[in-house]
């Protein structure tokens, strides 16, 4: 497995996958994809990672703690839910606004806000999950 | 909400749980002198219902309601009449001047906030029992006494016994609390409201139910738990294990009496039957001699005042028990005198351990040169206690032989009486003198007078004591007997003299009592040596019985989880699956609902292909020799699952599907690395056949479950809410993801909620194993 293809190719391909991850992420809304499979892909690209390079590496490209990445995804998807809220709407009613950005007008959402947030729950839970098992084969 | 009349009691109530915050941070800046500032609180809350007294002694009530859940009409109303202002001003009035005590008596106790901020918490609690107008508020109040006693009594938690008492006397005062709460929702079906103020106006409905016993025992055994009435009286003297200012304000002047109040105010609708004036006079009569007998064993000061206490509450039980008019006003003045003397004397007490380092009878003596003010506290109170002229306790025996007397039964309930207030009398001579008077004794510490935080509470109760018994006529028409109306349920108001208008029964029986308690007094050296050889021949109590029946239910839980956990991770997922095959295709046999089979051969060559793939993952899986290729194997069967989502136009899943598999696959071959099995499968052939038919059975029913709900008529309405409305209201073309995180929104926090949720656990679990095993690799894991 370990092999020295695999471990030269392992980076550049979880750095490809991770943001084909963001894309699928952020088009969810009109095409196929979404938080949940965006996460799941952006695990995989860590998981294939941390086989190539070992799990420290992967901690290192992570920054923080999985679980804390898990727990401020859970925190944006709460607070996503709030703005409704304050504008006297029952709760989670979704609100649009369009931002201009280099000539042309982004739809920023709290359905928006709501996916990245999944998107992190998952990726910070799952690979927990898988890193610290991977943790003792080093 | 308004700062003045009726509404303003809101505040009150709400001013004890602002004072249990504030605590905390108080007693960090001003330490023990954060005492006074707080006491404003209750003693606010006190002149707040003092306001009341005018209005109840013309025989008004007065309610006042919040909007609470408006959607289910659920109204957080308070209910004011005699009874409850009554108990709310000695809630609050003692719960002043033991905020003060507390604080002199915690000096320089490092949890001093923390022990405030719970006391008030308990006040609140207290308050909330005893102007609840709905029954369902009294409830939640009534518990949350129970949990604050529990903290209370548990507060020096370092201890094994203040561990033990309060858990006792939380479980004991708990279960009373489950009684209460099916007696009173059984209550409010049967009267037709959950308020109080209907409830008690329903007149002989109640009664007149037939659930009226059930109704009684369940009321019944809420308030004998709370008011520790015998068999139950048990807990009471064991959670003097908590600090004297609790023992003086819970479990002597408020708490224990949330029983009593609770017989009262249902004494209108639940009184004067058969069963309540059998029952109730029994037990009380029961617990108030047992209270007695057993004070008279103790020769710790604390512990002769808690039995005297239980004594006490016995004979509150007894007379309201009587449901004689005269009787309850004697209750009424009774508990009312009780709460002055024995919240005063337990703080006597407390003093007097303080400044001598023991409350031993036998290790104290002629302190009253050094703790003058103190010792007249004790004397005043004592006299009191020992119903002895010019003071409340006096008038109340007076009233209480004049009822019983004349009650039903009188007889017996006045021999009770009378043996009781004589040992009662004796035990109340014994607290005041031995320590006081006679040879000076040499103490642990030198002995001198408390600080005034120590000593303003027990003085001014004792002034109180005997200011109400020189000015009872007007105290009486004031606050007793608008709570005794209260209690009847009629209007009530004879007056009342300190000094008796005639030669009545009742003096003769004062009389009586004291020459009794006198000859007591006497003796009580000797009588404490046959008490204890008597109960030592008994060698059982509840107490012990508490024990035992605890140890019954650790050895039947152990046993039951032994038999249903044993351990084996085999055995458990055999045990689940079982009940999915059953639970699937039960039904289906019994109903004979089988799905239609028809139209299975109408595949397309693809999709036979796909179906062939799956079927040879599974083989493969099944004969696969090692562990790590099996679950690889597996991965073939997930990619063929998500083809064919693909194939019926689901991209979505099968995105979702394709990737599940793959991470499955990573994450199971990661666990084979971290458990130690052997590689190859070692199951005995037949198992295998088991496990085999096991997971036939499942997936068989999984998909005749399945075809059955597709061939079921289908109801569009969902999906075409979803396709008209996620492009125009949602502003998305993807109807899955828009369901997700708009429509459906809220299932996806719940469901990221528990992948987190999950994470933690799974990293916990993974995280502890090493350790166990001594592992040192652990350590590296973040």
């Amino acid at each position: 497995m370990n092999t020295l293809i695999f471990r030269t190719v392992a980076p550049y391909l979880s750095a490809l996958m991770l943001l084909f991850s963001v894309f699928v992420l952020l088009r969810g809304h009109n095409e196929p994809g979404g938080g949940f499979i965006g996460g799941l892909i952006a695990v995989s690209a860590f998981a294939i990672y941390g086989i190539g390079c070992g799990v420290s590496a992967v901690r290192r490209a992570m920054k923080f703690h999985p679980m804390s990445i898990a727990a401020s995804g859970l925190l944006l998807a709460v607070v996503s839910v709030l703005p409704s809220l304050f504008l006297n709407q029952p709760a989670m009613t979704s609100q649009w606004l369009a931002v201009p950005f280099l000539g042309t007008k982004i739809d920023l959402s709290t359905p928006l806000f709501f996916d990245i947030g999944v998107y992190l729950v998952v990726v910070g839970a799952i690979s927990s999950i898988a890193l610290s098992l991977e943790e003792r084969a080093d | 909400m308004p700062l003045f009349g009726v509404e303003a009691t809101f505040w009150a109530l709400l001013g004890p749980f602002v004072a249990a915050a504030l605590s905390p941070f108080l007693v960090k800046t001003l330490k023990h002198n954060a005492a006074w500032v707080l006491a404003i609180i209750p003693a606010l809350t006190f002149i707040q219902f003092l306001s009341f007294v005018p209005g109840i002694a013309e025989g008004k009530i007065f309610k006042a309601s919040l909007e609470w859940v408006p959607t289910f009409n659920v109204n957080f109303s308070i209910y004011l009449d005699g009874l409850s202002v009554l108990f709310a001003l000695l809630i609050s009035g003692i719960g002043t001047l033991i905020t003060l005590y507390a604080g002199g008596y915690l000096k320089d106790h490092k949890n001093l906030g923390q022990f405030l901020s719970y006391l008030f918490l308990f006040m609140g609690a207290m308050l909330g029992v005893v102007v609840a107008d709905n029954v369902i508020t009294l409830f939640v109040y009534w518990e949350l006494t129970s949990i604050t006693s529990f903290l209370l009594i548990g507060f020096d938690h370092l201890r094994r016994t203040s561990r033990r008492s309060a858990m006792q006397a939380l479980v004991v005062t708990g279960s009373g609390g489950l009684a209460l709460m099916a007696g009173l929702i059984l209550a409010g079906y049967q009267g037709g409201s959950f308020e109080l103020s209907e409830l008690l106006s329903s007149g002989d409905v109640l009664r007149e139910s037939p659930y009226y016993t059930a109704i009684f025992i369940l009321v019944v055994l809420a308030a004998f738990t709370k008011s520790a009435q015998f068999p139950f009286h048990f807990w009471l003297p064991n959670a003097m294990e908590a600090p004297t200012p609790v023992s003086a304000y819970l479990h002597s002047a408020t708490m224990v009496k949330a029983g009593v109040y609770l017989l009262m105010r249902m004494h209108p609708v639940l009184g004067n039957t058969e069963l309540w004036m059998t029952v109730l006079p029994i037990f009380g009569g029961i617990t108030l001699l047992v209270g007695t007998i057993l004070g008279i064993r103790q020769t710790d000061l604390k512990l002769v005042l808690a039995y005297t206490t239980v004594a006490s509450l016995g004979l509150l039980v007894m007379l309201t028990g009587t449901s004689d008019p005269v009787a309850i006003q004697g209750a009424v003045i009774y508990l009312f005198a009780h709460s002055l003397f024995k919240g005063s004397l337990f703080m006597v007490v407390g003093t007097v351990d303080h400044e001598s380092g023991t409350r031993d009878l036998n290790r104290v003596g002629g302190l009253f040169a050094f703790m003058p003010i103190t010792g007249t506290a004790a004397v005043l109170s004592a006299l009191s206690m020992a119903g002895l002229l010019p003071l409340v306790g006096f008038v109340a025996k007076e009233v209480l032989y004049d009822g019983t007397w004349h009650a039903v039964n009188g007889g017996l309930w006045t021999g009770f009486a009378v043996l009781g207030n004589a040992m009662m009398f004796a035990l109340a001579a014994t607290v005041a003198i031995k320590p006081f008077f006679g040879a000076k004794v040499k103490t642990p510490k030198v002995a001198h007078e408390g600080t005034v935080l120590l000593i303003a509470g027990s003085i001014t109760l004792a002034v109180l004591g005997l200011a109400a018994g020189v000015f009872i006529a007007s105290v009486g028409h004031q606050l007793l007997s608008p709570m005794t109306s209260a209690i009847l349920g009629a209007p009530f108001d004879e007056e009342l003299h300190l000094l008796p208008k005639y030669l009545s029964p009742a003096l003769y029986l004062s009389l009586v009592t004291i020459a009794l308690g006198v000859i007591i007094f006497m003796y009580m050296d000797k009588l404490r040596v046959i008490v204890a050889d008597v109960l030592r021949t008994i060698g059982w109590g509840p107490d012990k019985g508490f024990d035992q029946v605890l140890e019954i239910i650790i050895r039947f839980a152990t046993a039951l989880t032994q038999a249903v956990q044993t351990g084996s991770m085999v055995t458990y997922m055999r045990a689940t699956f079982t009940v999915i095959a059953l639970v699937l295709i039960v039904p289906m046999i019994l109903t004979g609902n089988w799905p239609n089979l028809e139209g299975i051969s109408s595949f397309y060559a693809y999709e036979w292909f796909i179906a062939a793939i799956a079927v040879i993952g599974v083989y493969a899986v099944l004969t696969a020799r090692y562990r790590v290729t099996a679950i690889v194997l597996l991965g073939i069967q997930g990619f063929a699952v998500a083809l064919i989502y693909l194939l019926f136009g689901a991209p979505d899943l099968s995105f979702t599907q394709f990737m599940v598999e793959t991470l499955s696959v990573v994450i199971l071959a990661l666990v084979m690395t971290r458990l130690n099995l052997k590689p190859t499968d070692a199951r005995s052939s037949r198992g295998k056949v088991f496990d085999i038919s096991l997971s036939v059975l499942c997936g068989a029913g999984i998909s005749m479950l399945l075809m059955s709900i597709v061939q079921l008529p289908f109801d569009p309405t969902l999906s075409e809410f979803f396709t008209q409305y996620s492009r125009t209201i949602a502003h998305g073309r993807n109807i899955v993801n828009v369901v997700l995180v708009d429509f459906r929104g809220f299932d996806t926090i719940g469901e990221i909620s528990v992948v987190m949720v999950t994470g933690l656990a799974v990293l916990a679990l993974i995280r502890v194993r090493p350790k166990l095993n001594g592992n040192s690799g652990s350590e590296k894991n973040r």
